[in-house]
């Protein structure tokens, strides 16, 4: 996988870490910016609230 | 010896490969199956590694934001106490006559901070933003109110609700509250302040502890009472800790702050 995008990768291979490197912070953005906050709610680690046991209007 | 064990597989497989040009297909099947095992392994070192993110998500970032937004909100909120002419469009209907803002005895909208809260057994500076709904969107950094619940120094229940782990965490150290700590809610007309009667640990859905009477369906509520709900345990949040209190002072917003609350920062 790595090593078939480092393969697909145009450049001098300086040129392709700093690719690599861009990539690297595109992902980590989608994921603390789109991915990670839309699976927050869906994890059992942030409820501080009292509720009915079925989804309540509240 | 080694050597000479290993001799006679070679001298095996040649008379194989004289027969037939298959030999090659084998060897192909096995960098397959290699690779399959390589990328999987790639996968799961990916998996792992985003996990790592999210806990770093989760411990660091959600409180670096949270404490921002709720730091913005409160300073915003203060300084319409403080000056209720330069109001954020409190009451976007009102004519520019209007001098003085509208009594706060209305329900907030959802999403609105109302109050600021402070409970010094928390920490000399705990201040926090007070907003209505108790939605996790409601809850970064803040305490949330829950909806049609009474409002600070009504007769009745003030229920709140508050992150103890995660998202500026503002009840993390809710132990530290107990019988005979103080909670004081500023709403911008009043201050009003609470004494710390006792905590419980409760079921997830306890939802009796939310009533005007907590834990007395039906009953007519005759003095007013607060309750913070927050999750226990603190990193698992499978119970309910829960805090009540009730009113023991109520003072104009002229007045100043209640004596022996330090309100800087």
């Amino acid at each position: 996988m790595y090593e078939a995008l480092w393969r697909h990768l145009p450049g001098p291979w300086p040129v392709r870490v700093l690719s690599c490197l861009v990539l690297l912070v595109a992902v980590v953005a989608v994921l603390f910016l789109v991915v990670f906050p839309w699976a927050e709610p869906r994890l059992p680690f942030t409820d501080v609230t009292v509720t009915h046991s079925s989804p309540s209007p509240s | 010896m080694t050597d000479d064990v290993a001799v006679p597989q070679p001298a095996q497989e040649s008379p194989d490969a004289a027969h037939a040009p298959e030999p090659t297909p084998p060897p192909v099947r096995r960098i397959d199956g290699w690779s399959v095992l390589h990328g999987a392994g790639e996968v799961l070192i990916t998996l792992g590694c985003i996990l790592l993110l999210f806990a770093v998500y989760e411990l660091v970032w959600t409180n670096v934001t949270a404490d921002r937004h709720e730091s913005g909100v409160r300073h915003d909120l203060v300084q319409s106490f403080d000056d209720p002419s330069s109001a954020p469009s409190t009451n976007p209907g009102a004519s520019p006559g209007t001098t003085s803002p509208p009594p706060r005895s209305t329900t907030p909208q959802p999403g609105d901070a109302f109050a600021v809260m402070y409970i010094p057994a928390l920490g000399a500076h705990w201040a926090k933003a007070v907003v209505e709904g108790v939605d996790l969107s409601d809850l970064k950094g803040t305490i949330g109110h829950y909806p049609r619940t009474a409002l600070p120094g009504q007769i009745g229940n003030f229920a709140v609700a508050g992150h103890r782990a995660t998202n500026g965490q503002p009840l993390a150290d809710v132990p530290d509250i107990v019988e005979g700590s103080l909670v004081y809610v500023r709403t911008g007309t009043a201050w009003y302040t609470y004494r710390v009667t006792r905590h419980q640990i409760v079921a997830p859905n306890a939802v009796e502890v939310l009533l005007p009477v907590p834990g007395k369906p039906g009953a007519r509520p005759t003095q007013a009472v607060i309750t913070i709900t927050t999750c226990n345990p603190r990193w698992a949040s499978f119970e309910r800790w829960i805090v009540s209190g009730v009113l023991i002072d109520t003072r104009a917003e002229t007045e100043g702050p209640p004596s022996g609350l330090d309100v800087r920062g």
